[in-house]
């Protein structure tokens, strides 16, 4: 289990990203240099324009960088696409208004021919993890926006791939909602150990769940402070009033400044 | 003149009945909602016997709904047969070769830019193409019987589905098909998972008006050549009789079949798009 612990699954080099414009090139991510260890919480935080969704989307082959290396379990982010190595969960929850919870999830599964009997099971199993057990025959529209974020994190949990992207999941959800799906997060990734890339606004959000958190600033999109979470594995909502806590979001709060700074 | 002002007088009552009901609780129950609009036709046939009779207009210029009542107990089996003709061996072919083609070509369209730029100029022109000229070409081409009419309909109806499809294709969100790449989808499965559900709002659109449509290339296409018999055949021979109550019975028989057809079309988009905000209650 330890050296599984130390194995590197995301890796980038040197990793550059250009959108072509009407306004001309964008430089969205400069000389991006990341690892990102098995069973890393990683939270990318900054200011919009920072490249933060950009790399996620690069990890999954949504985008193509226009330079440098990026590898996925040591293969191209698309052949690890199309490995079905990750699950991702978008801001909003997405999912198919014609389909019922349980078909949302059923959704992946059918497509990558598991048997009706393994989706049946795998439905259930991953509905109990994010505690909607019983909702499988209700319809998206029938359910709250948290409840229908938690559909569509279940829905990427269900095919059981190592790796989860999380890009701003909870940016939608009112506070309170916020704080619940955070520990339910966190109780998921101690139970799973999957390795999690979290895009995220919130600076409690990011230093309360990660083991590493990347801070980008914008125009460039770079990294500009990487800090690893001296925080203890298993985090009761009250660490947030911890000096190790407090001391972590004021340094992150530093490295979104500085960003900002030499603009 | 005592029937003009009975009819009057039975007009203003019903309309009355309808102010009431149409405020009152029952209005809103099944058997209500289908009270208010039958007794403001009822109203409507009334006012009109009273008003042809009392006023002694010529049956030529506007035969009394009882005169043309009479025509079509009279001649069900020609109606029938005119019915059968135009709307069963006609319109309703025409109609399912035509959305059929025109949904087909719609998914090729999408697939390749290709054939978006050639494909649909040349269906926006055929759509631009006047519908009397074209009957007469197509009746030319197809011969008298059904096969000319339907060909018509088809060249009719091709359009708006094409178009409204090609929009539905397009409709689905960009999350949801960010979502099927990171699933590892095919194509295929893209298509028909999402993209295909997604479009159903506006191939339903499509195949409303659609259904209109048929119905008036049916009947039009026999204007200009056709059996003895059908819908348009009767309407333009009679017409030249003045036998204008058997027009107006193949007009009443064009409308409720008319209506009949969207109304079909309407219920299997409920059934289908459930899930879409115009159909939730």
């Amino acid at each position: 289990m330890k050296d599984r612990i130390s194995q590197p699954v995301i890796e980038a080099k040197g990793l550059n990203l250009v959108f072509q414009t009407a306004d001309g090139p964008v430089q969205a991510l400069k000389d991006v240099n990341l690892t990102i260890n098995q069973g890393d919480f990683v939270s990318f935080i900054g200011p919009s324009g920072c490249g933060k969704t950009t790399f996620l989307r690069a990890i999954a082959a949504l985008e193509q960088p226009t330079s440098g290396t990026l590898t996925v379990n040591g293969m191209s982010p698309d052949e690890a696409r199309r490995k079905r190595a990750y699950g991702y969960v978008f801001q909003a929850a997405g999912l198919y208004p014609w389909r019922t919870i349980a078909g949302n999830i059923k959704l992946p599964l059918e497509i990558m021919g598991f048997s009706k009997t393994e989706q049946e099971e795998r439905t259930e199993r991953v509905l109990e993890l994010v505690e909607l057990k019983g909702f499988g025959k209700k319809f998206p529209w029938q359910l709250s926006g948290g409840m229908q974020q938690r559909a569509s994190i279940a829905r990427a949990l269900a095919f059981d791939a190592d790796i989860l992207l999380m890009d701003e999941p909870f940016g939608a959800l009112d506070e309170i909602v916020r704080d619940r799906l955070n520990e339910e997060t966190l109780k998921l990734w101690a139970r799973t150990g999957k390795t999690i890339g979290f895009v995220t606004h919130s600076i409690p959000e990011a230093v309360y769940l990660s083991t590493k958190i990347v801070v980008m600033s914008p125009r460039p999109g770079r990294i500009t402070d990487l800090i690893d979470s001296p925080l203890p594995k298993e985090r009761p909502l009250d660490i947030r009033d911890s000096r190790d806590f407090i001391e972590i979001a004021h340094r992150v709060r530093e490295g979104l400044r500085a960003g900002h700074h030499d603009e | 003149m005592s029937v003009l002002i009975l009819a009057l007088v039975v007009w203003l009552v019903l309309w009355a009945l309808n102010v009431w009901l149409a405020g009152s609780a029952l209005a809103r129950k099944g058997v209500g909602k289908a009270l208010v609009p039958l007794i403001f036709g009822v109203a409507i046939l009334v006012l009109w016997e009273g008003l042809v009779r009392g006023l002694e207009v010529s049956f030529v210029i506007l035969p009394p709904p009882s005169l043309i009542a009479a025509k079509i107990a009279s001649s069900l089996p020609v109606l029938w047969q005119d019915a059968a003709q135009t709307i069963l061996k006609g319109a309703i072919p025409g109609f399912l070769i035509g959305c059929g083609a025109g949904v087909l070509v719609a998914i090729l369209i999408d697939r390749s830019p290709f054939l978006q730029r050639g494909l649909l100029p040349i269906g926006n022109f055929v759509a631009a193409l006047p519908i009397v000229g074209l009957a007469p070409i197509l009746v030319m081409w197809f011969g008298f019987d059904w096969q000319s009419k339907a060909a018509v309909v088809v060249a009719m109806v091709f359009f708006p589905m094409l178009v409204n499809t090609v929009a539905g294709l397009q409709a689905s969100e960009r999350m949801q098909r960010d979502l099927m790449a990171t699933w590892g989808a095919s194509y295929l499965q893209t298509l028909v998972k999402l993209r295909l559900p997604a479009a159903m709002p506006f191939i339903f659109n499509g195949l409303k008006i659609a259904s209109t449509l048929a119905l008036i290339g049916a009947i039009v296409a026999e204007f200009f050549g056709s059996p003895t018999y059908g819908m348009g055949f009767r309407i333009s021979t009679e017409v030249g009789r003045l036998g204008l109550d058997m027009v107006w019975a193949e007009i009443a028989v064009a409308a409720l079949a008319g209506s009949v057809l969207y109304g079909i079309v309407s219920l299997i988009e409920r059934w289908v798009t459930f899930w879409h905000p115009s159909q939730r209650h």
